[in-house]
């Protein structure tokens, strides 16, 4: 029998709370990094509340860092979330049919790669009860972890500080080893993108193009070459511990869980 | 830091954070059929990220040789499944440290 509002929207929240909880450090990370780049705090919080999202926040800020323009930036972030489109599609399959249109616009804020997988394994229609539940606590999580970074920061020393830029591509490294390491197609592709962003960085005819279209173009090539190669089946597992990852979820061990949004 | 600059850019990039998740709820209701633009899709972060991390990684600290132990680190904790916090924070101490001694 269908289950009442307050029924579906708690076993939502319930369902969330592993997220939530394992966003804290990672955002814990993010405000730490934005603020020692000279982010202020508020706009650290406001920047995982209205993104709520990592790879792309994260390569986004760094670019706001650097002093990119507005167009670098915009393409360099919409790069890295096009993804989600492919979440959003197949969420759309799920959802209550009935939903209206602001419900809809909610919902699609929180599709983040841990809220799409869990929502996926849900069996039957996805009602917006359901799915705001699931969505608050990783907001919570994710902005909060923020604001404890950023409000530590800073507090910390500059020679500290200064070792925590490694942070960014050490996450990044943590995302896409495991993956290259189980997938062969996974891990070319990521060498033919380094490639070409070392030939556009250090060949002296390539020298005006900036650092985010260096990102765009490499990406295009390499994830281009790799689809070209090694088209995958649906449900075929990259070597993402989750079935239903289409993205760079990340891999849950033993001992600890890691989570990227 | 300008904010203005800053802030405006905050706001383009939640644009175009929200806008690939929500289009398809509000107005698809059918799934991609193509295999290649799915592969495509699915392949990007990989390559978004690898493009990302190398060679900047090296450029990331004040010291190109605590950034290259950083990264080692980060190669060896990673290739082991650790957490990405736990990279993250293995890299920096390893940054940290050897910026003390060299």
């Amino acid at each position: 029998m269908q289950r009442t509002w307050k029924q579906d929207l708690k076993y939502g929240l319930k369902r969330g709370l592993p997220i939530a909880l394992g966003y804290v450090p990672v955002s814990f990370t993010f405000g730490l990094m934005a603020v020692s780049g000279g982010i202020p705090i508020w706009m650290a919080v406001f920047i995982s509340l209205s993104n709520l999202t990592s790879a792309g926040q994260f390569a986004g800020t760094n670019l706001i860092i650097l002093g990119a323009g507005y167009f670098e930036i915009t393409l360099t972030t919409f790069i890295i979330n096009i993804r989600y489109m492919l979440m959003s599609l197949s969420l759309t399959q799920r959802l209550d049919k009935n939903m209206n249109l602001p419900k809809r616009l909610l919902v699609g804020y929180g599709v983040t790669d841990e809220i799409f997988s869990i929502a996926s394994m849900e069996e039957g229609t996805l009602r917006f009860p359901y799915l705001l539940g699931l969505i608050m606590g990783p907001v919570l999580g994710w902005t909060t972890g923020t604001a404890l970074g950023a409000i530590i920061s800073a507090a910390l020393p500059e020679s500290l500080s200064n070792a925590m830029g490694i942070a960014l591509y050490g996450m990044f490294i943590a995302i896409i080893l495991p993956v290259a390491k189980k997938s062969k197609p996974v891990s070319m592709i990521i060498a033919i993108s380094v490639m070409v962003v070392c030939i556009l960085r250090y060949l002296p005819l390539f020298q005006i193009v900036s650092s985010g279209f260096r990102v765009i173009i490499a990406t295009i090539i390499a994830a281009g070459i790799g689809a070209f190669l090694f088209p995958i089946a649906d449900n075929e597992d990259l070597g993402e511990d989750r079935s239903s990852g289409q993205d760079i979820t990340i891999e849950q061990d033993e001992e600890e869980g890691g989570n990227l949004i | 830091m300008n904010l203005n600059y800053a802030f405006i850019a905050v706001l383009l990039m939640a644009l175009v954070t929200y806008i690939p998740r929500v289009l398809p709820i509000v107005v698809f209701r059918r799934e991609i059929k193509s295999k290649y633009i799915k592969s495509f899709l699915r392949y990007v972060p990989y390559a978004v990220l690898g493009a990302l991390t190398f060679p900047d990684i090296f450029y990331s600290t004040q010291n190109i040789l605590t950034a290259i132990c950083g990264t080692a680190v980060a190669l060896i904790l990673a290739y082991r499944n650790k957490s990405l916090v736990v990279v993250a924070i293995g890299a920096i101490v390893t940054v940290y440290i050897t910026g003390l001694i060299i």
